[in-house]
């Protein structure tokens, strides 16, 4: 119960925080020349679009852990990284057409980075409808953790099947080789939003392994009533 | 576990399935049917005059042997759930990688089978050449064919303990395909347009990465979905 | 031959198995009675190695090469012959097929027939060929004479004296007290995942055993 409460003061901390980013974003960052005020969406779009992606390497991490020490934690935190995955892939998906159609002029395109995003959502489902259609928790921690194992293992596929379409993707401008190519204040709000996303990933976790323990207390309660 | 011993036992098990689906022949004449119906299906759903065969040729045959196998796959351990003859297999004195290793190769000759149908079939309905091409037509379907069957053998030990395994396999399934299905159908697309093989040289290479780390990851991972 | 060390397993919140601890020698049959749901089925998947308990360890000597399984599923290929499933499951064990094992239960006239062409009583039958394959010395039964005609009944009777009879070991587990007493040495009683308890069958009947069991499980 305390793990929830505190679940929800991080995300409380960190959704005032993002309000904040957004502010100093609008007002005091400038405007970038040749796309205007929609690029301020980025902001949202790459943090999200960062820790969608991590998200799902943290699953397959603790998975693995899973399998060797089958405690059940581990499979409780993959659940909860899954379910917030699932969310801010949700963001990159709706904030990219969002920005898409006044920049490409089109809502959606198979670019590479908004079809690597669409597979990575479709894996997060994958892992939530299979979850969902086992009862037995140790039978669904372990065919989860196999999944997820298998999800990690696949980005780096993924990366590589749709990077070889020609894309209209803007290039990365942070995370390259290389300094990145952006002015400061841009690169300090960016990284800011990057903070409170993460922030916002660690406040969504905490709050959904709660939930998840807090159900699994239920359940066992329930049992001893009726025996 | 001592690898000859790995692959005999896993060949048990697989001609063990095979003989099973000799028997009956009912799963595998109706994918065959199946990969004719949709064959046909395609040339009624597209415009003859928009867009050359050639061009087309590479997806339908993708497209085609992706369904067919996603429908083969549940087979082989429904096979063993029937009379809870897995149970007796994990029982007997044989490596669990015996037992994955046995039905990928029991899948593979299947889906093979309907592939070797669905290629001369495609020929023949769409006009393609194929014949100069074959043998690196071959190596692309391989290699393609291994690395999805591989992820599907492996996620349908788990699919069919729950309900609607029929569905849940293919949504769990197709994520895993796309890569190694767009690697096939680039590389099916430049070999059938004649351009020279060694413009296809690094789509195999990637179709061989995947091959390797899935079917490793497949054998290491497969205990977990029977071990209790 | 056979051990069980504080065995402790649970499905969710359901306790299957809660402390079982006992030990089975050499000539001695165990028949374990229970209702439905005691956990007979999982201690005995523990037993075999189907499940790993999450706490307590099962041992049994010379390991899975020495367990035959009747369960009350067949564990057959419906489409194969009597012959091909037997050749089969020999070849996981890398043993040859043993030629006096038809006989013995009476398959040979129906060994070249299909699975699914045959009664239940005689896939019943295979299915205990089956279990002796490898030629086990430790017995696991579940529920091994639900469906069984009297014929099969009679010949896996015969074959579990005679398996006790030299010196291997058996654990039989059933909610029908009629039909697991005449064979058992020691005989338990299982509710909720524990042993009630656990007695030489000592001369007992079926009828006293059964009186035992209904007060045991009261």
């Amino acid at each position: 119960m305390r793990m929830l409460r505190a679940g929800r003061w991080i995300t409380a901390v960190a959704l005032v925080l993002l309000a904040g980013v957004y502010v100093r974003a609008l007002a005091y960052t400038p405007i970038e020349q040749s796309q205007g005020l929609a690029q301020k969406i980025f902001y949202l779009h790459v943090p999200a679009a960062i820790w969608a992606e991590m998200a799902m390497i943290l699953v397959g991490l603790s998975s693995v852990f899973y399998l060797f020490t089958k405690d059940p934690r581990l499979d409780r935190f993959a659940a909860a990284s899954a379910e917030v995955g699932t969310i801010f892939c949700a963001i990159v998906l709706t904030t990219g057409p969002i920005w898409g159609k006044p920049i490409w002029g089109t809502w959606w395109t198979w670019d590479a980075r908004l079809t690597f995003t669409l597979f990575l959502f479709l894996l997060y489902i994958g892992y939530l409808l299979l979850r969902g259609a086992i009862p037995d928790p140790a039978m669904r921690a372990r065919y989860a953790a196999v999944l997820g194992i298998c999800g990690m293992c696949e980005v780096p596929f993924i990366h590589l099947s749709v990077y070889m379409f020609p894309t209209l993707h803007p290039m990365p401008i942070v995370l390259k080789p290389g300094a990145p190519s952006l002015p400061g204040s841009m690169l300090l709000t960016w990284a800011l939003s990057l903070g409170v996303f993460t922030l916002l990933y660690v406040g969504f976790v905490v709050q959904r392994y709660a939930l998840s323990y807090l159900r699994e207390q239920l359940e066992a309660a329930g049992e001893v009533g009726h025996a | 576990m001592r690898l000859p011993d790995l692959l005999r036992h896993a060949w048990t098990v697989a001609s063990k399935d095979l003989l099973v689906e000799f028997r009956s022949r009912t799963a595998i004449l109706s994918a065959a049917v199946f990969v004719v119906l949709v064959l046909v299906v395609f040339n009624f759903g597209r415009d003859p005059t928009a867009v050359s065969n050639v061009d087309l040729a590479p997806s339908i045959l993708w497209v085609t042997f992706t369904f067919a196998a996603i429908l083969a796959l549940n087979r082989a351990f429904q096979l063993e759930l029937e009379n809870q003859a897995l149970d007796g297999l994990l029982l007997a004195p044989i490596d669990r990688g015996s037992i994955y290793l046995g039905k990928l190769m029991a899948n593979l000759v299947f889906v093979a089978t309907i592939e070797v149908i669905g290629v001369p079939l495609l020929a023949l309905f769409f006009n393609v050449r194929v014949l100069p091409y074959l043998g690196p037509l071959v190596a692309i379907i391989a290699l393609a064919t291994v690395g999805f069957v591989a992820v599907g053998t492996l996620f349908s030990a788990m699919t069919v303990r729950t309900r609607f395994a029929e569905l849940l396999l293919p949504v769990l399934l197709l994520p895993f395909m796309i890569p190694p299905l767009s690697w096939a159908v680039l590389a099916t697309g430049r070999l059938l347009a004649d351009r020279p093989l060694s413009e296809i040289a690094g789509w195999l290479n990637m179709l061989a990465v995947y091959d390797i780390v899935f079917v490793t990851l497949a054998l290491l991972l497969f205990p977990a979905t029977v071990n209790e | 031959m056979l051990q069980a060390e504080g065995l402790r397993h649970s499905f969710g919140a359901v306790k299957a198995l809660d402390d079982v601890s006992f030990s089975v020698q050499a000539g001695q049959t165990l028949a374990v009675f229970g209702p439905n749901g005691a956990g007979k089925t999982t201690l005995l998947r523990v037993l075999a190695g189907l499940i790993q308990p999450q706490r307590g360890r099962a041992h049994v000597d010379g390991g899975r090469r020495a367990i035959g399984w009747i369960g009350h599923q067949p564990q057959l290929y419906a489409q194969l012959t009597v012959r091909e499933n037997l050749r089969f499951w020999a070849s996981l064990y890398d043993v040859q097929l043993p030629a006096e094992l038809l006989p013995r239960l009476g398959l040979e006239e129906h060994a070249d027939r299909a699975v699914r062409a045959l009664s239940r009583g005689l896939v019943q039958r295979v299915a205990i060929a089956r279990a002796l394959v490898q030629d086990p010395t430790v017995l696991l039964l579940d529920e091994p004479f639900t469906g069984l005609d009297r014929v099969a009944a009679e010949s896996l009777s015969r074959l579990l004296a005679h398996h006790a009879a030299a010196g291997r070991a058996s654990v039989l587990v059933t909610h029908n007290v009629e039909e697991g007493t005449g064979l058992a040495t020691h005989v338990a009683f299982m509710r909720a995942g524990r042993f009630v308890d656990l007695a030489p069958r000592a001369g007992r009947g079926a009828q006293q055993v059964g009186e035992d069991y209904r007060n045991a499980i009261a």
